[in-house]
């Protein structure tokens, strides 16, 4: 591994990297008080980093190579040694144990931390939701949205909207907001899913910049750039609630949807549409060969994923009492696919996992909050280039029979 | 007893200035094997994709007969979806499978056009959602155990050799309930060995009434399965006849001139 | 009329400077099929440097030429090699997976870029030196045409002459056309296949650079996110002329700087750039071949 050769090579990319960061990582200019500033201790940071990287880089590269080779994939390797985690949830016996011991976890944690600590797990659940909502058209249909965010504003805003115009209460706007957004999905679905993915990706950005654009600038509807503020938190048969219970009360009801997300996404996926939209996602001309609606099955997976999308938007605008287009930007929907992407596209688990990694981890690591966005973007390029199916891969299910048809083996 | 299920006239199809298909006729009648066969680029796959709906033919009609529904229907203008809902199915000449399902998955997919359970079914599981699951994962095991597949259900299609993967783009077809299967050079790139087991395998699926058009390169296959064979060359048809009369007619000796055309 | 021409030129150079980035989406395209979705960062990376240079150079007391042509040079070799390397990191390990594959790596390389000059260098506007100097000769219609608008004008025609002379003429030019047929026919009949991804990476990034600069400039101010916008709307010009072809990219930028500076300039500036997406979705949406592309059936 590491031979003379190898070091020399990673020393030339080191070289290269000092080379290539030097004016923008060395030097800063102020070009009013004309001043420079050299910065040269980055450019030592720069030359340990990229030597060691990228080791890390061929290393990875190599192991990922040869993997292909001997055919061995991850997918066999599954039948004998599957993942921990899959392993564990293939049992029914320690299924119950691990989910059960994670739902009291997730039962108490108001009440063992602070409304903050509260407050920060509501936001991850939210992002949970979001990604397993992604997950149905990215992970499942494999239709690449990189516009989702604009279905979470439609939610958010409809909330916001009704209550601002009508004084709508939450439970109302929650169903129309995301009926809304599921509605805003097939309409924009009918004109674009016909386009080819890479296409159809920048036309969703296209349309997720359209709709924060004119949220910005249609003030005498939405209120423009300042957006809508004073929006009442979710309401409990009228109760009146402090901002704590308010809070907690909002956990549980995140909890809730998460759970009944859960269950609904597995027992889609495990279905005839959701085979459906796994097929399509391998190779469409096949799949409409086989008698399946692409038309049809796209426009399901596309505006399911923005229902979800608008009711999390609906919780959203109660749980922060404030939106505005600023919440809604690309940067937004880079974020959750970068969820789906790490913990493994069409895995409800790794989904899971990815969310909490990557809403809860620069929430605590605060030093590390500032590198948040350089870090999701490394994400995306690491995960594809060396681990496309993310921490947990999909697994697929297999089937056992009623009947056994031993009469029948030749 | 031999009512013709699907009929083709005058068939055409341009891309841009190259005619791939040129007035062509073709028919097939219930419970026969015909083969569809011509040199490299003759246009038997760009047939087999407008037959299908993959490509919309410049000219030309294609009449598929129900016999359940006893009526002719046109199969021009319909989406591949509906064509395969009519009672044609396919296999690809590059295989293309659902390559991260499993094998039998890939199958209860052909399943998938006579089924109907829906969101609100994978939802709630209902007693008939659940009757149906069965029913597809019941029809699909099956299918597979006739194939011969059953040994590989729960492995990934992708790992499958190559020969097991052309025998499961034909379960996969069957388990579309197809009036005709389509198959397009479902013994390219097999072994002898394979080969003779595909055979058999077409036979025993023919004599369950399965009709049958298959486009193949292998004459020795073509001339032991069918019972009649078409031959196109440059998009045009050349020849039809029993294989007795097409091995010993000159135009098709010579569009074959160089190829071996005795079995 | 005055207005009229005004606008008209304000359109021609800002189409001018869609063309120098919509070139590098081009050619990508032609090349690998991807949508290089970080090639707007390499824009801005190349505004950025120039920026940098130029400040330094205005420091020691550099005459006001010899500042354009230093920082202009920087900015093509640094922005080349970001190119070049993102190539080699981010896409050239995916060249066999799906395309989606690509693209979402595409994706996370532009975030990355984007917060890494941010990080590096600030979040705030810079102010950017007006590196293009008010032409004396230009005086008597300084009032319609500017003077940057007619540098840019200017040295975008001619970097496309010389472009055009590349690609159709010299060897690498004829290979670069070769690899975009065919990858695999090029690569049998000994065509470096690698290489020549390599060299239109770098061609498209050099392009974007000088357009960096000229609008910098221009514009007068600069910051980590204006490769975003700009990028999107290059891509806009690409798709609208027919992505993979060169004088498609040339004419769909044209026809979008146009189309932009009127529908600014008669109705109304505030939704300038809901203007720009919603003619990018209706292109896609109804003619994804665009203007002089080709329309690609699928074979089966
Ligand atoms: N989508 C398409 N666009 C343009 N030309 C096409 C297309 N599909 C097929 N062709 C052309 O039509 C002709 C017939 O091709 P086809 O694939 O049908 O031949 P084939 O008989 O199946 O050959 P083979 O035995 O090699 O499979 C060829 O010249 C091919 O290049
Ligand atoms: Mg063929």
């Amino acid at each position: 591994m590491f031979t003379l050769q190898e070091i020399k090579r990673s020393l030339l990319v080191s070289i290269w990297f000092v080379f290539l960061t030097f004016p923008l990582m060395v030097i800063r200019v102020d070009s009013i008080e004309k001043t420079v500033q050299w910065r040269w201790m980055n450019m030592v940071y720069v030359a340990i980093g990229s030597f060691l990287l990228s080791f890390v880089f061929r290393y990875m590269l190599q192991r990922k190579e040869m993997k292909s080779d001997d055919n061995g994939d991850d997918d066999k390797k599954d039948k004998t040694g599957r993942s921990f985690i899959h392993q564990g949830l293939a049992d029914p016996r320690y299924r119950n144990i691990i989910l059960g011991s994670l739902l009291a976890v997730a039962l108490i944690f108001p009440h063992v931390f602070s409304t903050y600590q509260t407050s920060i797990m509501t936001t991850a659940l939210m992002y949970v939701v979001l990604g397993l909502g992604l997950n149905i058209v990215v992970g499942l249909a494999g239709l690449l949205d990189l516009g989702y965010v604009a279905f979470y504003a439609v939610g958010a805003y409809t909330y916001a909207l009704l209550y601002h115009f009508f004084g709508l209460g939450f439970w109302v706007a929650l169903p129309i907001g995301g009926l809304l957004a599921a509605a805003f999905g097939i309409l924009l679905g009918i004109p674009v899913l016909r386009l080819r993915g890479d296409y159809l990706a920048i036309v969703t950005l296209g349309f997720g910049e359209i709709i924060r654009l004119v949220m910005e600038n249609w003030g005498e509807f939405s209120q423009g750039p300042s957006g809508v503020s004073n929006i009442p938190r979710p309401s409990f048969l009228g109760i009146d609630m402090s901002l704590d219970t308010a809070l907690i009360y909002t956990y549980y009801l995140m909890l809730l949807f998460v759970i009944f997300t859960i269950f609904f996404v597995n027992r889609l996926q495990d279905s005839r549409l959701g085979r459906a939209w796994i097929a399509l996602r391998e190779d469409e001309i096949a799949c409409q060969a086989m008698g399946i609606d692409k038309m049809k099955t796209k426009l399901v997976a596309f505006s399911l994923g923005a229902f979800w999308a608008g009711i999390v938007g609906v919780i959203f605008a109660a749980k922060t009492t404030f939106i505005s287009p600023r919440s809604f930007t690309f940067i937004e929907s880079a974020i959750i696919l970068s969820i789906v992407v790490l913990g493994g596209m069409g895995s409800i688990i790794g989904v899971i996992i990815g969310a909490f990694i990557l809403i809860l981890l620069p929430e605590y690591l605060r030093a590390l909050s500032e590198y948040r966005m350089l870090a999701f973007g490394a994400i995306l390029v690491c995960m594809m280039v060396f681990r496309p199916q993310g921490i947990i891969g999909s697994i697929r299910r297999t089937y056992t029979y009623k009947k056994q048809t031993d009469g029948e083996v030749s | 007893m031999h009512q013709p299920i699907l009929q083709v006239a005058g068939l055409t199809m341009d891309f841009g200035g190259i005619r791939a298909l040129n007035n062509l006729d073709l028919d097939v009648s219930e419970g026969e094997i015909v083969a569809l066969i011509g040199p490299n680029g003759a246009g038997k796959t760009t047939f087999f994709n407008c037959v299908t709906g993959i490509y919309k033919p410049t000219k030309g009609s294609i009449d598929l007969f129900h016999k359940k529904k006893n009526r002719q229907i046109s199969l021009l203008g319909m989406k591949p979806n509906q064509v395969t809902e009519q009672g044609l199915a396919r296999t690809f000449q590059n295989i293309r499978l659902f390559s991260q399902m499993t094998v039998l998955e890939n199958v209860m997919i052909g399943r998938h056009c006579r089924t109907k359970a829906f969101i609100l079914g994978a939802l709630l599981r209902d007693k008939k959602t659940m009757q149906e699951e069965d029913e597809i994962i019941q029809t699909s095991h099956e299918i597979l155990t006739k194939i011969g597949l059953q040994r590989y259900e729960n492995e990934i299609a992708k790992n499958l050799p190559y020969g097991a993967q052309r025998r499961l783009e034909i379960a996969r077809a069957l388990a579309t309930e197809p009036v005709l299967l389509l198959l397009d050079e479902p013994a390219a790139g097999m072994n002898p060995q394979e080969t003779i087991e595909l055979v058999n395998l077409i036979q025993e699926i023919a004599s369950e009434g399965q009709s049958i058009l298959l486009i193949e390169h292998d004459m020795k296959l073509v001339m032991s399965l069918s019972e009649r064979i078409f031959v196109m060359d440059y998009g045009k048809k050349i020849a039809q006849g029993t294989p007795e009369e097409i091995r010993n007619n000159p135009a098709v000796i010579k569009a074959y001139l160089g190829e071996e055309v005795d079995a | 009329m005055d207005y009229f021409i005004e606008l008209l030129f304000s359109g021609l150079s800002r189409g001018a400077i869609y063309a120098l980035i919509a070139l590098g989406y081009t050619m990508v395209y032609g090349i690998i099929g991807l949508i290089n979705f970080a090639h707007g960062e390499i824009y801005m990376i190349g505004a950025f440097t120039s920026f940098i240079i130029a400040t330094i150079l205005t420091i020691l007391g550099f005459p006001a030429l010899a500042i354009i042509v230093l920082a202009g040079l920087a900015a093509v070799i640094w922005s080349a090699s970001y190119g070049y390397t993102i190539e080699k990191i981010a896409y050239k390990p995916l060249r066999h997976a799906p395309r989606l594959s690509a693209l979402i790596s595409a994706i996370g390389m532009s975030m990355f870029l984007q917060n890494y000059v941010l990080l590096a260098q600030t979040s705030d506007f810079l102010p950017f030196p007006q590196l293009i100097p008010d032409f004396a000769f230009m005086e008597p219609i300084a009032h319609i045409v500017g003077s940057s608008d007619m540098v840019i004008l200017v040295v975008t025609t001619v970097v496309m002459i010389c472009l055009t002379i590349l690609i159709k003429y010299t060897r690498i030019g004829k290979a670069m056309r070769a690899t975009s047929q065919d990858r695999t026919m090029a690569m049998l009949v000994g065509i470096n296949v690698n290489r020549i991804i390599s060299v239109t990476f770098i061609i498209g990034s050099s392009l974007a650079a000088i357009g960096g600069m000229l609008v910098a400039s221009h514009i007068g101010q600069i910051n980590f996110y204006i490769g975003f916008i700009a990028g999107i709307k290059a891509f806009t010009a690409a798709v609208l002329g027919g992505i993979g072809s060169i004088p498609g990219a040339v004419l769909g930028s044209v026809v979008l700087g146009l189309t932009e500076s009127f529908a600014t300039g008669y109705i109304s500036s505030d939704y300038e750039d809901v203007f720009a997406f919603s003619l990018l979705v209706l292109i896609l949406i109804f003619k994804p071949s665009g203007i002089l592309g080709k329309v690609d059936t699928q074979k089966v």
